[in-house]
C-alpha cells in the first residue's frame, strides 16, 4: 500500500490489518521508536482542526515529526497551482503527505504525479474520507459487535458526505447493511449501486428502526451549492432526537464525526447521552492513523530499500 | 495547369455512389475526372494504391482559439492538426476573444486561414452578441463575410424567445442554427456526466436531461421558426430519440456525433483525469448504444469532433477546476473506423459520408463530392495500418486527449486541397 486514497480499492485484509494494529495503539505505551526521523507534512486546503491535530498526535506519538500547513497561509493564496505547491514540498522530501482537499480526487491526481511520496487522503470534497470510516469501525467494533450483519443507518447530507462514502465501502465490504437517509435530493438512487447491502429510507424512523449504529451527518451547507432542501424543517425530519432512540436496537450508538450542530441535526440530549460514541471516535482517530502511518511508511521504506 | 493524379486507390464517394478502383485527376484545383487508367501525361501523381480514396473530410465542429487564446491553439495549428487527420475543411465555433459575433472578426478568421491554414476554415458565428444570450449578433453581415452557420457553443442560448428570432433571422438568411444542447440551470456545476459514476467519484453530476430539455425546446421551435436546426455534440439516447422523432416530421433537424461520445462512456474515464472531461460529459452505456443505432439509421447526420485544445497549466489541476474540452481532429478517423466500420456497424462509404456529404449539406457547402468541377478536396486514408497516438508528436499546440497511446487500426494517409497535398503521413 503505497497510498491511501480511499476505502473502495482496499481489500478487507488490509482493513482488518489496520484495525488490528490500531488496537495496540489505543494504550498510551511508548511507541516512539517507530517512525523515530520521519518526517510527515499535514497538507490541509480546507479548514480542520480536529483531524490534522489528530494526524499530527498520531505522527508523534509514532515519534516521527510533523509539520502542518493550511492554504490559506500558503502560497495557494499568491496563486501557485496545486501541483506545484505539491512539487515544491515533495523537493524537501518528506516521508509522507497527509492531505485534506476541497476538491474530490486532488489526493488522486497527484498520487499519479508524485510517484513516490505517499499520500493518505485524508478527506477529498465529497469523495472520501478512509481514515474517518476506519476510526468509525474501530469504535464499533471496541463496543462488542460484529461488522457482520450489522445495520447501520447513515442519516444526513449523503451526497456531499464523503464520511458516508467511505463508511459505505468499508461497512459493506465486512456484510453489515446499510441504510441512508436523508432529504431526497441529498440522497440520490445511484448511491444504492455504490456497493452491496445498501438501502435509502427518506423517513428518519424507517431508517433508525433496528439500527445498530446511527451515524449522523453534518449538514455541509458550505458544499451545497444551491438550496437543494427546504433548510427550515430540516431538524423536524431529520434530526435525531432520544424519542428515536427506541426505535433503535437496545444497545444502539450513535456516532457523529463531528463538529455537531446540536440542534440543527442532533439533539443535545442524545449527543450528551450514554448511546453517544462521539468522543470515543475522537479518540480512536488518534490510533487508527497511527496505524495508517506505520503501515504507509514501513511500505514505503520497504521500497525504497529494493 | 497543374495537375494532380491520385493513382490506384479505392475510390468512395458517397454522392455520387461510386465505390471501386479509379483515379482522380485534379486540375488548377478542381475535380476534373475521377475514372479508371485516367491520362497521366503532365501531371504529378500521388500513388494512392492500398488506401481509400475520398472527398475531403468536414469537420464542422472545431476550436480554434484564435483570436484571444493562441496559446491553446491558432488557425495555423489546428489547421496543421487538421489536416494530419484527413479533414479539408474545418469549421471553428465563435468563442474566441473577441467573440466572433460581427464581420469584422469573421474576415479577421478567412483572412488568418487565407494566409496560413493549410486547410479550407468556414467560420461560423455566435447567435447572440458576445454570445451572452441578450441581443442578436450581426447575422446577415457575418454570412455576406463567410461565416456559415450560427452558434452560441459551449453558451447555450438560454432565453427561448431570443433563440425562436435567431431562428427566424437565420432561416431568412439561409444559415443553419446550431446549438450546444444544455439547460445551464439543470448542469450548473457539474463536472461528469450524473450517474453511478458521478456519485461513486463524488463529482457533481451533468444529467442527460439538462441536454434533452434543450434539444426538445430547439426542435419546437424549429418548427414554430421553419429554420434549418443542428444539434451539437448530440450524446444523450433521448435526444437521440427526439430529433429521429423530429426528422420523422419533416422538420430540417440535424445533429452530428463526436468520436469520443460514441467510443468512450463515463465508466471508461480515468478517475479525476481532465483529459476525460468535456461537455456534455462522457454517458452512460445506453446512451452511447442508441447513439451508434443512430449513427446506422442515418438520425445522426454527421461526425464532428469538438477540437478543444486547452494548454496543459489548465489541464494539470484538480478535475474540476479544469475546463472542458479535448483535442479531437487527429484521432477521428481512427475512432471511426475502430468504433463503427471494423465493428461491423456502418459500412466505409457510410463512415466517408458522415465525414463528408453530411456536413456539406448542412452547411450548404460546395464539398464533400468528388464531382467535376468542385474543389479539388481529397482525403486518402487506409483501414488496416496499426498505429499508435503519441499526442506529444501532435501537429496541435495542445495536449488534452483521452487517447494518447491508443492503438488504432487504420487512419489518415494524405490530405489534398485545391489540388495540394498538404499533409501526408511519414
Amino acid at each position: 500500500m503505497k497510498d491511501l486514497l480511499g476505502i473502495e480499492s482496499l481489500d478487507r485484509r488490509e482493513i482488518e490489518a489496520i484495525l488490528d494494529r490500531s488496537r495496540a495503539f489505543q494504550a498510551r505505551d511508548n511507541h516512539k521508536d517507530i517512525l523515530r526521523g520521519r518526517m510527515v507534512v499535514n497538507l490541509f486546503f480546507e479548514a480542520s482542526t480536529r483531524t490534522r491535530t489528530s494526524f499530527e498526535i498520531a505522527a508523534r506519538r509514532l515519534g516521527a515529526e510533523a509539520v502542518s500547513i493550511t492554504a490559506s497561509a500558503s502560497s495557494v493564496s499568491k496563486g501557485e497551482s496545486l501541483v506545484d505547491t505539491l512539487n515544491t514540498l515533495n523537493a524537501m522530501r518528506p516521508d509522507a503527505i497527509v492531505m485534506r482537499h476541497a476538491a474530490s480526487g486532488a489526493p488522486h491526481f497527484l498520487a499519479r504525479h508524485l510517484t513516490e511520496t505517499p499520500i493518505v487522503n485524508a478527506g477529498d470534497g465529497t469523495h472520501e474520507h478512509p481514515t474517518q470510516a476506519l476510526l468509525d469501525a474501530r469504535t464499533i467494533l471496541d463496543r462488542g459487535m460484529m461488522l457482520e450483519g450489522l445495520r447501520v443507518a447513515i442519516i444526513g447530507d449523503i451526497s456531499h458526505s464523503r464520511v458516508a462514502r467511505s463508511n459505505v465501502y468499508l461497512l459493506s465490504k465486512f456484510g453489515a447493511s446499510i441504510v441512508l437517509c436523508g432529504p431526497a435530493p441529498l440522497v440520490p438512487p445511484e448511491l444504492t449501486a455504490l456497493a452491496p447491502g445498501v438501502e435509502i429510507a427518506h423517513g428518519i424512523r424507517d431508517a433508525i428502526r433496528d439500527a445498530d449504529v446511527i451515524m449522523m451527518l453534518r449538514v455541509q451547507l458550505e458544499r451545497q451549492h444551491e438550496p437543494a432542501f427546504p433548510a427550515g424543517e430540516y431538524f423536524q425530519f431529520y434530526g435525531l432526537r432520544l424519542e428515536h432512540l427506541e426505535l433503535a436496537k437496545p444497545r444502539a450508538i450513535v456516532m457523529h464525526p463531528g463538529p455537531i450542530n446540536r440542534g440543527r441535526e442532533i439533539s443535545s440530549e442524545v449527543a450528551d447521552s450514554q448511546r453517544s460514541a462521539i468522543l470515543n471516535q475522537v479518540e480512536n482517530g488518534i490510533a487508527v492513523r497511527m496505524a495508517v502511518l506505520e503501515r504507509i511508511l514501513s511500505a514505503q521504506r520497504e521500497a525504497r530499500s529494493i | 495547369m497543374a495537375r494532380l493524379i491520385v493513382r490506384g486507390g479505392r475510390v468512395i464517394d458517397p454522392a455520387s455512389g461510386w465505390d471501386g478502383d479509379a483515379d482522380v485527376a485534379i486540375e488548377d484545383g478542381k475535380i476534373a475526372a475521377v475514372g479508371k487508367d485516367l491520362d497521366a501525361s503532365g501531371a504529378g501523381q500521388f500513388d494512392a494504391r492500398g488506401c481509400i480514396v475520398a472527398p475531403g473530410f468536414i469537420d464542422m465542429h472545431v476550436h480554434l482559439r484564435e483570436p484571444g487564446f493562441e496559446h491553446a491553439e491558432t488557425i495555423e495549428t489546428g489547421s496543421r492538426a487538421a489536416a494530419a487527420g484527413g479533414f479539408t475543411s474545418i469549421c471553428p465555433m465563435p468563442n474566441t476573444a473577441p467573440v466572433n459575433d460581427n464581420a469584422t472578426v469573421t474576415r479577421y478568421i478567412t483572412g488568418q486561414a487565407r494566409r496560413l491554414a493549410k486547410v479550407n476554415v468556414f467560420p461560423i458565428g455566435a447567435i447572440t452578441k458576445g454570445s451572452m444570450g441578450e441581443e442578436l449578433a450581426s447575422i446577415g453581415s457575418m454570412r455576406e463575410a463567410g461565416a456559415v452557420a450560427i452558434s452560441d457553443d459551449g453558451k447555450p442560448v438560454m432565453n427561448a424567445r431570443l433563440m425562436r428570432r435567431a431562428m427566424e433571422t437565420a432561416a431568412a438568411v439561409g444559415l443553419p442554427v446550431i446549438e450546444h444542447c444544455e439547460d445551464l440551470n439543470l448542469s450548473a456545476g457539474g463536472d461528469m456526466n450524473e450517474g453511478v459514476q458521478s456519485v461513486r467519484l463524488g463529482l457533481r453530476g451533468i444529467p442527460a436531461a439538462s441536454e434533452d430539455v434543450m434539444v426538445a425546446r430547439d426542435i419546437l421551435l424549429a418548427e414554430l421558426t421553419g429554420a434549418r436546426f443542428h444539434v451539437a455534440h448530440i450524446s444523450s439516447w433521448r435526444s437521440v430519440e427526439m430529433v429521429k422523432f423530429a426528422k420523422s416530421l419533416g422538420l430540417s433537424v440535424t445533429c452530428e456525433a463526436t468520436p469520443h461520445h460514441f467510443a468512450l462512456c463515463d465508466a471508461d474515464m480515468l478517475p479525476y483525469d481532465s483529459n476525460f472531461k468535456m461537455k456534455p460529459p462522457l454517458r452512460g452505456r445506453r446512451d452511447i448504444e442508441t447513439l451508434v443505432d443512430g449513427i446506422v439509421s442515418g438520425t445522426v447526420d454527421s461526425i464532428a469532433t469538438d477540437h478543444a485544445p486547452h494548454p496543459g497549466s489548465e489541464k494539470m489541476q484538480e478535475f474540476e477546476q479544469c475546463p472542458f474540452g479535448i483535442l479531437g481532429l487527429e484521432t477521428a478517423l481512427g475512432l471511426a473506423l475502430e468504433k463503427l466500420v471494423h465493428s461491423g456497424r456502418i459500412s466505409l462509404a457510410r463512415m466517408v459520408a458522415l465525414f463528408t456529404t453530411g456536413p456539406a449539406r448542412i452547411l450548404n457547402l460546395d464539398r464533400g463530392a468528388l464531382r467535376p468541377g468542385s474543389p479539388g478536396d481529397v482525403t486518402i486514408f487506409d483501414t488496416d495500418r496499426r498505429w499508435t497516438y503519441d499526442v506529444n508528436r501532435s501537429l496541435s499546440k495542445s495536449r488534452n486527449t483521452p487517447f494518447h497511446g491508443h492503438e488504432f487500426t487504420g487512419g489518415p494517409v494524405a490530405a489534398i486541397v485545391d489540388g495540394a497535398v498538404v499533409w501526408r503521413l511519414n
